[in-house]
């Protein structure tokens, strides 16, 4: 319970201990983990020094995935077993992967949802398992840095990801065992590392183009808040389509088969990113590379090429550019610093061509690999409860509008592209046919017109709707998303107060039920082991409840509660306070549940009087002066 | 439970009831009322706690964007005081601001073929954003505080300004796909 945060200033809450929490880049290439220690943030690096993960995982015929640099070594020698950018396929249907191609080198299966599975010689994964396994490594690392079990993390994800995938990340998460706190955009996340950094006021834009996807986002800093104004971006575009151009080029020069198989695909990839990076500091590059029949070829690289052969994907990039300062109502003058975020923004040519389009150098002092996850970090410590105090607070937007189909396959638009979140929005429907009981609603997202060329997000059925003539039936369908740009959908029937409530499950996500399931199968804990580990999580939230409740009643119970509401509160806590010396973890859950409910009315009175007083202090203010 | 949605946006952002407002007063009224409310300030709250927490803020984004537009925001008011809009408010007979209507989606028209599109679009993007403007000035005329004594004058002028917002939104999709095509 966080009653305790809107403590009068000065009164002292109860200590607690320091909560671990970490902040995780799950990046198209690498991922990384950071945290809070000792007031500074920094990424955690593993037993042998290193910082960046390979974001690659390794199925072995027998025993547990392998995820990292030995994965990524095992690449080319067993393409079908390892999978590597799995970020592109996170809430991703069968067509997304067909128009992707030849780039994923992979045997695809269809899956339970719309996301298909990977075949492996471990049996079929899904990306959102796959990208499990490498949050587990770093739920490890950070665990075994920090010495003890992580409280909550925050992972980011790109700002241009869509709800299937941002859905799909979260379920990640929750696959991983990791309590996920929020989903934070990468480049807000950049923002906090850069801003806190240097204390910065005004407007700056974050260019973020990383392996695989690419994000511009405008925000206004302004004493701790960082308010994103828009964003835009392109979820396909990144480092791994240069490598693609380059391995293009070699093939075209060293005469390889447009059918090279994956083998081959694999090696020549690995040789352009190498060939790529290189010409970040120096002009040409020689390139080697055996063909199948084992015969070498070898060529030369120049800068010049390179950058012949990367310039129209740039060009493609500045679109979204100034779609973004479009939507923010800003000129490229008022920007008043440019940040560069990913790797992929090491390559000279990508440093000028902002540089030109901004008008101003962009800085590139923060490493454009670690800032995101110290960003990340940095709020994942915030919203742990370690600084009670900070007043650091970021408003996030949804990149792409949600819509529903509307009559002759077109979208029409509920909540409009880069509208602050949280956000709802609400819609009246009314029936077609007399009697109609039953109506069906499609949810997508994007910018176009025609419903085909949105991504659909969920389909459901209102059903129960009052037979009624024609017409005469009002429904109301609401669209609430949450701060990590989730969506949640209800509907009601206004005339006689029928409310149907759905969660929109994606089409790309995974039931409750399914994350269950293969948490059970993932885990080596035994039954009683989990059982025990159930107790303890529930005792310390009920601590925490019980705390925070006296903590708050003792403040203002007087002056907000009646007697009789107050007898209600604290039979429930002591209800609790029976319960959480039991050893039933199901029964204290009941009981936080109940007091959550008995003390109700009284947390949205506390809330409330919070935000009258705030603003009744202005209003003192303004009639003296 | 629920969040405290029975007073009135100015209410909650402590501001006086009124037309004319102080956008920067505005800005940061906004700032501090999420800086209470906003979810992340809940983050290892209870469920319920923080569903209230999202409500509240969804409220306070919704005050903000009503509040910070002139159309949203003379809309609100004559809805406080109690007009209601029916379909009769989305036409005029005003013949001269049909015919400029008129005029204007044709000059639109012509944009692609003209020989430099952007410039004749930016024209015209200026010209749409001064009516726009000017709309405003007669809307807040319209005004005494948060009182119109003419309401069915100020929904007309509300519907002009409609007229306006979507053409302004028609030419910055024009503008997009120009400047992708040119580029």
């Amino acid at each position: 319970m966080a009653l305790l945060q809107i403590a009068e200033p000065g009164e002292s809450t109860a200590p607690h201990a320091h909560r671990l929490a970490a902040g995780i880049d799950l990046g198209t290439t690498n991922s990384l983990v950071a945290s809070v220690r000792s007031g500074v943030a920094d990424t955690l690096p593993d037993v042998d020094g290193r910082h960046l993960l390979p974001s690659v995982v390794r199925y072995p015929e027998t025993g547990r995935p392998v995820v990292g640099a030995a994965a990524l070594a095992a690449a080319t020698e067993d393409p079908l077993n390892t999978i590597a950018s799995v970020k592109r396929l996170m809430g991703r249907g069968v067509e997304d992967v067909k128009r992707l191609g030849t780039q994923l080198p992979y045997d695809f299966v269809p899956g339970a949802s719309a996301m298909p599975l990977l075949r492996t010689v471990a049996g079929d994964v899904s990306p959102v398992e796959v990208s499990a396994e490498i949050l587990r490594v770093l739920k490890a690392r950070a665990e075994q840095t920090l010495g003890g079990e992580l409280q909550g993390v925050v992972i980011t994800v790109p700002a241009y990801f869509d709800e299937a995938q941002r859905q799909a990340t979260k379920d990640a998460g929750r696959l991983a065992g990791l309590n996920v706190l929020r989903l934070l955009n990468e480049p807000t996340a950049a923002a906090v590392a850069y801003g806190l950094d240097k204390g910065s006021e005004g407007v700056i834009a974050i260019f973020d183009l990383g392996g695989g996807t690419f994000d511009i986002s405008i925000l206004r800093l302004n004493r701790g808040v960082f308010e994103v104004m828009a964003t835009a971006g392109d979820s396909s575009l990144g480092g791994d389509d240069f490598d693609r151009l380059v391995a293009h080029w070699i093939m075209q020069e060293a005469g390889v088969a447009d059918d090279a198989g994956h083998i081959q695909m694999r090696r020549l990839m690995q040789v352009a990113r190498t060939a790529k990076e290189a010409l970040t500091d120096q002009p040409v590059v020689d390139v080697r590379l055996e063909r199948i029949d084992g015969t070498p070829w070898q060529g030369e690289l120049t800068r010049e090429r390179f950058e012949a052969l990367i310039e129209p994907l740039l060009q493609k990039a500045l679109s979204p550019c100034r779609r973004a300062l479009r939507d923010a109502g800003i000129r490229t003058g008022d920007v008043e610093a440019v940040v560069m975020v990913g790797g992929s923004t090491r390559i000279p040519l990508v440093r000028r061509r902002v540089g030109e389009f901004f008008g101003r150098e962009p800085l590139v002092d923060i490493d454009p690999d670690r800032v995101v996850a110290v960003g990340a970090a940095i709020q994942a410590d915030i919203l742990a409860g370690n600084k009670p105090e900070d007043e650091m607070l970021l408003l996030d937007v949804i990149p792409l509008s949600l819509g529903l189909e509307t009559m002759g396959g077109l979208s029409e638009k509920i909540i409009p592209r880069n509208s602050t979140i949280p956000t709802a929005r609400a819609q009246e429907f009314t029936t077609f046919k007399d009697g109609q009981t039953a109506m069906s609603l499609h949810v997508v997202q994007g910018e176009r017109e025609l419903v085909s060329d949105c991504r659909s997000l969920a389909r459901f059925e209102l059903r129960d709707i009052p037979p009624m003539v024609a017409g005469a039936a009002r429904i109301r369908v609401t669209f609430q998303v949450d701060a990590d740009g989730l969506l949640n959908v209800t509907a009601e029937e206004k005339g006689t107060g029928a409310r149907s409530s759905i969660v929109v499950k994606p089409s790309y996500g995974l039931s409750d039920v399914e994350i269950e399931r293969m948490l059970g199968d993932s885990l080596s804990h035994a039954r009683e082991d989990m059982e025990l580990r159930r107790l303890r999580e529930e005792q310390v939230e009920a601590d925490r409840v019980l705390e925070a409740l006296r903590a708050a009643l003792a403040m203002d119970a007087d002056r907000i509660l009646n007697a009789e509401e107050r007898d209600v509160i604290e039979a429930a806590a002591r209800d609790l306070a029976e319960a959480r010396d039991g050893t039933d973890y199901r029964a204290i859950k009941a009981a936080i549940g109940a007091v959550e409910q008995a003390s109700g009315d009284y947390v949205a009175r506390r809330m409330n009087e919070s935000i009258r007083k705030a603003m009744a202090g202005h209003r003192v203010d303004e009639f003296k002066s | 439970m629920a969040a405290d949605l029975s007073s009135s946006y100015f209410q909650l952002f402590g501001l006086p009831r009124a037309f004319g407002i102080d956008a920067a007063q505005l800005d940061s009224r906004y700032r501090e009322l999420q800086r209470i409310a906003h979810p992340d300030r809940y983050a290892s709250a209870g469920d319920q706690e923080r569903r209230l927490a999202m409500q509240q803020a969804t409220r306070i984004n919704e005050g903000y964007q009503t509040l910070k537009d002139p159309l949203k925001r003379g809309r609100y008011l004559l809805e406080l005081g109690g007009f209601v809009f029916s379909d009769q408010h989305q036409t005029t007979r005003d013949p001269e601001f049909l015919m400029e209507q008129m005029e204007l989606r044709e000059a639109l028209g012509a944009v692609k073929t003209a020989g430099d599109p952007l410039a004749m679009l930016a024209g015209l993007m200026d010209r749409i954003a001064a009516d726009f403007a000017a709309l405003t000035v007669e809307l807040q005329s319209r005004f005494t505080g948060g009182d119109c004594g003419n309401p069915q004058a100020a929904a007309e002028t509300l519907m002009k300004m409609q007229f306006f917002r979507r053409l302004q939104e028609e030419a910055q999709e024009l503008e997009a796909a120009l400047e992708d095509e040119l580029t």
